[in-house]
């Protein structure tokens, strides 16, 4: 009787801790054990200032994906390649726009698509071909201040 | 003045050759660990000590560690506007830091120390030497299972302690400060990355093995008497302490 107790209780706490572990690592930490509810695309940036690994990609403020790695590709000029993961079942358009937007003023960096009007889809590992760089807020300002304003 | 320092000298040596049976010890352990399997019935024992009957002590101290960061937080963050990262603040504070130190803090004041105590009096009373007498391993029943059921408790209670703070800062945040409840937990999930919860068991996992190590050691070579295992229940209580702290400047500043 006594240890069938000590196994209940240890049982009860074990589970729980792992429930625990779970939700934090999987709601939370978005650990994916199964990669494959997402197809990757590339997109060339000529800046991501600011910009990091795992920062969301949004279509009109609803998150679809996510950034999983950026890096330099000098075949393309020595611009920035991001390779940006999204989810399954969202058909991206040829002629999509990715654009690196700020939340706030001060807030994180992400990924901006801008879905077109095209009919041919973009094939997973293809390329976005329109994007439009990160707004540099201190060349914006300085600009603004020496009055090259056109 | 020869005197002084001959005590001096003394007083060294004695504390690198504690040093080095220290390291001894746990070596020692884990070896006995892997060449010896314990038998599951007693880690599970171990397992309900460590963990199980911690869990409401964690439970209670996550409850009012959320609170208080849920309030604090908010004061700071209202100045700048910016309530909406409160769900941030208080997840990622938890599930860096405050949740592996202080559960471990909790656990060392709660079982370490009757760790101690317990292996202390069994060797005041003489009963390891009677293990030994019998060719009996003394550390494959007094010191594996607790180390191995620490391992397994310590990365647990972190999570509950975790999850208990998030949900103690939901309720001062959200219910009792006005918070939108969709910025704290939407702001939390966009924010809190695996790379966090892994560093945060990381921890947990060598905290647990602090623990187990510098109370087990402390008991395993108390003083004499009564007065002996007390302050072997001190020592390895202020000790692995101590050491968690140290310890975790340093995993902290390696996974960064």
């Amino acid at each position: 009787m006594k240890t069938t107790n000590i196994d209940t209780v240890v049982g009860l706490f074990v589970l729980i801790g792992i429930l625990c572990l779970g939700y934090l690592s999987i709601n939370l930490g978005k650990l994916e054990f199964f990669g494959g509810d997402s197809y990757q695309v590339k997109a060339y940036f000529d800046s991501v200032a600011g910009l990091k690994k795992g920062a969301s990609v949004e279509i009109a403020g609803v998150e679809v994906g996510r950034v999983d790695g950026i890096s330099i590709d000098p075949k393309q000029g020595a611009r920035a390649r991001v390779d940006l993961s999204v989810r399954k079942g969202l058909k991206l358009q040829d002629d999509v726009i990715a654009s690196v937007r700020t939340r706030g003023l001060i807030g994180d960096r992400y990924i901006l698509l801008k879905p077109g009007g095209s009919d041919t889809p973009i094939e997973p590992g293809g390329t976005i071909r329109e994007t439009e760089p990160a707004v540099d807020f201190e060349e914006l300002f300085s600009k603004y201040v020496h009055g090259q304003v056109e | 003045m020869t005197h002084v320092i001959q005590r001096l000298g003394a007083w060294t040596i004695a504390r690198v050759a504690d040093l080095g049976r220290m390291l001894n010890f746990l070596l020692y352990a884990v070896y006995v660990c892997v060449a010896d399997p314990v038998r599951p019935r007693h880690i599970i024992k171990q397992i309900s000590f460590i963990g199980a009957k911690s869990s409401f002590v964690i439970v209670l101290t996550a409850g009012f560690t959320g609170m208080v960061l849920g309030l604090q937080g908010y004061y700071t963050l209202t100045k700048f506007g910016s309530e909406g990262m409160l769900g941030v603040a208080v997840a990622l504070s938890l599930i860096r830091e405050l949740g592996p130190v202080l559960s471990a803090l909790m656990v060392t004041g709660r079982a370490g120390s009757a760790i101690t105590a317990e292996i202390g009096i069994m060797r005041i009373s003489e009963q390891i030497d009677a293990l030994e007498t019998m060719a009996l391993e003394p550390f494959k029943y007094l010191v594996s299972p607790k180390l191995i059921a620490s391992l397994l408790a310590l990365p647990l209670l972190c999570a509950i302690f975790d999850l208990v703070g998030i949900w103690g800062g939901y309720l001062v945040g959200v219910r009792l400060l006005g918070v939108n409840p969709g910025a704290y937990f939407g702001e939390m999930k966009n924010s809190v990355e695996w790379q966090d919860v892994y560093s945060g068991m990381i921890k947990s996992l060598s905290f647990g093995v602090i623990i187990a190590w510098v109370c087990c050691y402390k008991g395993y070579y108390t003083g004499h008497g009564a007065e002996g295992v007390s302050r072997a229940t001190t020592g390895a209580v202020v000790l692995s302490s101590v050491l968690i702290l140290i310890w975790d400047y340093f995993i902290t500043s390696v996974l960064l």
